[in-house]
């Protein structure tokens, strides 16, 4: 045995006591959340699931993560492009103010929404005297939750572009192709896992989001409930086995996202290997 | 004011569109934070911050995110540890298992721990037992927050690890040192910066949490009651001011306390070469 | 085409990459731009290439101002130190690229781009890679790939930089060799940069030594390595030796302290002084392993010389290590008073 390891004993303990703590924190909280949706049978499970207000809060959850996402989307290339390509000054600062709203509550993300839009709020008095309504309601549910995913596909596709050097942009435009052509044939092709790797984060956060969204959206059963919310409302409600059946669907969801993920860092990898790079580490924080 | 060297298209429409997009989505809404303070007075903010019900929610989102903070450092490198330096079998699974807290949303989360740690849980019934009560109290709150910061230290600290030159211990080993003496002298100098970048993600993230913690936190007023919570409840009673107030000193808060260990890590950093 | 670019200025923050750097180069040359690394060399060929902005001065192709003219308009074939070479294209890909991104008028159609590829792999002997990706092939493979690629598009002039960095010493020579052939049967003008004097020597018809981003000396290989117009350029085309004189019978100003460079091969090393220049040294070390002998040698003062001599010379002056000799130069490279 080399010098590079502990005894066997202690190495297994370590193991051991890893492996259980993960179990403990990770694996049972997954299981009970399956467990619990199907403990009364599968038609119960299913009938919750295709309760008109779990359908609404369906609904309203992939229409949120449709509109969210490529608005994040769009900006993360924009983003990393300026960031990743060119120099310029207070770039560190610009890249901070990006990150700002992660580090910021899901609560505090709601509030500042209200303070906007809400009936006391900047632009209230404005929007009620023309009849738009934004908090409560639709818009404020889908600027909220860009607000919250906001720099999740940029802080993957930053590191993503600037690992990938400004080179064989370069030699794109020695050889004639315009900006659009180089960005299409030459950068895109190289970021593609970068960004399906932060869309697919962007779109977990989107979908899952529940404090920010709790704050804006209202509660309104059957118009302005997500997913997460409408799992709150039956849980104080004391129904149990359809509350965990929606979280049984966000769980899938996470599970989901997990594999692709695993898929794409294996992927990403596998071709920077043949290409010679270094491995790029992913930003993994949701 | 701004000044590019490449000579690639597009600097101009990407870093415009990039602030403007930042100012919409992002600094417009956060300015409203300070605008809103800024109408209130002084007296005002105090008289909120200093009511004893804010006061004992701050408490225990400072205390709570703290120990969570503490386990994790601890339990986070000993899975940092297994997962880069041994082999098992399932490995690869398990470490894609550690960023399930990432993945999984706040509600559910909220929801699954609190059934498995309360009273009739699966393991809340041991628990309980012994008489570890495990849900709608301070400990249950602590649970959810090392639930969710869990990932932030191992996903600091593993690269750290996996990254550490093999020769060093080769070279400690042929100075004649012990595998507790590599540890502690080796790799441990080397570990403190991301343990404390680990600790500072993981706590930040904790003060803030909402979802995962209110269905096991048991929320009564001056107990187990959270910050981000009393923020909610005054939003709820549409008193803004109370809520914008409460809000604006806990982002100081864990803005002073984010500062504070940047210039630790710093520090430590520094006194190993790797600032 | 001919270049002509006149007081180029540029500067990275407080670095000064090139200094009023003016320098012609005609139609169907071969120049090597030959300096150190942050000589300003690559700054000035990527400024020709339009990837990057002078702070000022001009630029002519053809007599042409070519300031206004964006990269992708400037028919300019560049090959990168690294080659960036599109790493998710083929081989083929690659080349076809400079011919599908052309304005639909101008396009070929698909025939014509797969017999202009093919003519191109023809041309750097490669035909057989066409379906593989750049991460499967060999360096040297790699760098003739990138020049195919680069000529696709016709361009008038050829930028290189660093062509033979990143290969191993032999496959640059053959590289080397393979280069002046095709630049004979092509005639493109053609810019490269290198740090390697041997290669610069070797290969161009014009050398421009470039120093702190000034242009030191411009001319033929034989030029700047016998008549070299600095201290620097003679340092940097070989190994020298310096002789520190009182009289210099070129200077007739009076006595001054003089430094004399000597090149290696133009020291005469006798068993008794030749002349008032001689110098007394002991051999401190031979090395008779190549074609040519090389030999330490140290005077009592403690300086070092360098000397080189055919095997035959050797044998007949029957040296061998700590002998004491005088060296006399033959020939000056080079001469200045001391400061």
């Amino acid at each position: 045995m080399s010098t590079r390891t502990e005894p066997a004993w202690i190495r297994r303990a370590l193991i051991g006591i890893a492996l259980s703590f993960l179990a403990l924190f990770i694996l049972l909280p997954l299981t009970v959340v399956f467990m619990n949706a199907l403990n009364k049978g599968i038609a119960i499970y299913l009938k919750s699931l295709s309760d008109p207000a779990a359908l609404a809060a369906i609904r309203l959850t992939l229409l949120t993560a449709l509109i969210a996402v490529p608005f994040n989307l769009i900006f993360g290339v924009a983003a990393s492009w300026a960031i990743a390509k060119f120099d310029f000054r207070l770039k560190n600062l610009l890249i901070t103010l990006i990150d700002l709203p992660l580090s910021v509550s899901p609560v505090i993300s709601g509030l500042i929404f209200v303070l906007l839009f809400g009936a006391q709020g900047a632009l209230g008095p404005w929007l009620r005297a023309h009849g738009i309504k934004v908090i409560f309601a639709l818009p404020a549910i889908i600027l909220t939750t860009i607000f919250v995913t906001f720099p999740m596909v940029a802080r993957e596709l930053i590191p993503v572009m600037k690992a990938f050097g400004n080179e064989e942009e370069e030699a794109a435009m020695t050889l004639g192709a315009n900006g659009f052509q180089t960005f299409w044939r030459v950068t895109l092709p190289n970021i593609k896992w970068g960004l399906l790797y932060g869309v697919i984060l962007c779109n977990a956060r989107a979908m899952g989001e529940f404090g920010a969204v709790s704050v804006v959206s209202g509660h309104i059963r059957g118009q302005t409930n997500t997913l997460p919310l409408h799992i709150e409302i039956l849980y104080n409600e004391y129904n149990f086995t359809a509350a965990f059946a929606a979280a049984s669907l966000l769980a899938m969801l996470a599970l989901v996202t997990l594999i692709l993920k695993s898929i794409i860092e294996f992927k990403y990898r596998a071709e920077l290997a043949a290409a010679g790079k270094f491995v790029i580490k992913m930003e993994n924080h949701v | 004011m701004f000044k590019h060297k490449s000579t690639l298209p597009g600097f101009r429409i990407s870093l415009g569109y990039t602030i403007f997009y930042l100012g919409l989505i992002v600094l417009i809404p956060l300015s409203m934070l300070f605008i809103k303070t800024s109408s209130m007075g002084l007296k005002e903010i105090w008289m909120v911050v200093s009511h004893p019900r804010t006061l004992a929610a701050y408490r225990l989102s400072f205390t709570a995110s703290f120990i969570a903070g503490l386990v994790n450092v601890v339990f986070g490198f000993l899975i940092a540890w297994v997962l880069s330096r041994y082999s098992f079998p399932g490995k690869k699974l398990i470490d894609a298992m550690v960023d399930f807290p990432f993945a999984l949303p706040t509600a559910v989360t909220g929801i699954a721990l609190t059934s498995l740690y309360s009273q009739n849980g699966w393991v809340g019934q041991y628990l309980y037992q012994f008489g570890i009560q495990s849900a709608y109290n301070p400990l249950g709150i602590t649970i959810a927050l090392i639930f969710i910061g869990l990932p932030f230290v191992v996903r600091t600290v593993e690269p750290v690890l996996q990254e550490l030159d093999p020769e060093l211990e080769d070279a400690a080993a042929s100075l004649g040192a012990d595998r507790w003496q590599i540890f502690i002298k080796i790799f441990f100098p080397n570990l403190i910066p991301a343990l404390i970048t680990g600790f500072t993600l993981a706590f930040a993230r904790a003060i803030g949490e909402y979802g995962s913690v209110i269905f096991i936190a048991g929320n009564i007023p001056g107990k187990t009651e959270i910050a981000p919570l009393l923020i909610m409840t005054k939003l709820e009673q549409f008193d803004y001011t109370g809520a914008t107030a409460i809000a604006v000193v806990m982002l100081l808060i864990s803005f002073a306390l984010l500062a504070l260990t940047n210039f630790l890590q710093w520090v430590s950093s520094k006194r190993i070469g790797m600032g | 085409m001919s270049i002509e670019v006149k007081a180029i200025d540029k500067t990275f923050g407080t670095f000064k990459a090139l200094d009023q750097v003016s320098l012609k180069v005609a139609t169907g040359e071969l120049v090597a731009l030959l300096g150190p690394s942050g000589s300003g060399k690559t700054t000035l060929l990527r400024i020709i290439a339009g990837l990057e902005t002078a702070d000022c001065g001009e630029i002519f192709f053809h007599g042409d101002d070519a300031r206004g003219k964006m990269t992708k308009d400037r028919n300019v074939g560049f090959v990168f130190q690294h080659y960036a070479l599109f790493r998710h294209m083929t081989v083929f890909e690659n080349i076809a690229f400079g011919l599908r991104v052309k304005p639909k008028a101008l396009r070929p159609s698909e025939k014509q781009i797969k017999e202009k590829v093919h003519e191109l792999l023809k041309l750097v002997q490669l035909e057989w890679v066409a379906s593989r990706f750049p991460s499967q092939l060999s360096g040297g493979q790699r760098q003739r790939i990138a020049l195919a690629r680069a000529l696709a598009i016709e361009p008038k002039i050829l930028l290189l930089d660093e062509p033979f960095g990143s290969l191993d010493a032999q496959v640059r020579k053959e590289l080397r060799q393979w280069l002046r052939r095709f630049h004979d049967h092509l005639h493109i003008t053609t810019l490269f940069v290198t740090h390697d004097q041997e290669e610069a020597l070797e290969v161009a018809d014009k050398i421009v030594v470039m120093n702190k981003g000034k242009i030191e000396q411009v001319g033929s290989p034989e030029d700047v390595y016998h008549n070299p117009a600095s201290v620097f350029v003679l340092n940097f085309l070989g190994n020298v030796n310096i002789f520190h004189a009182r009289s210099s019978a070129e200077h007739k100003s009076g006595e001054k302290p003089a430094k004399m460079y000597v090149r290696p091969h133009q020291l005469i090393v006798s068993r008794s002084p030749l002349s008032e220049n001689s110098v007394k040294v002991v051999l401190t070390f031979v090395n008779l392993a190549g074609s040519i002998v090389k030999i330490d040698a140290q005077s009592q003062k403690g300086e070092i010389f360098q000397v080189e001599m055919s095997q035959e010379e050797y044998r007949a002056l029957k040296l061998t290590k700590s002998d004491e000799v005088f060296l006399t130069p033959k020939n000056i490279a080079f001469s200045e008073y001391e400061i």
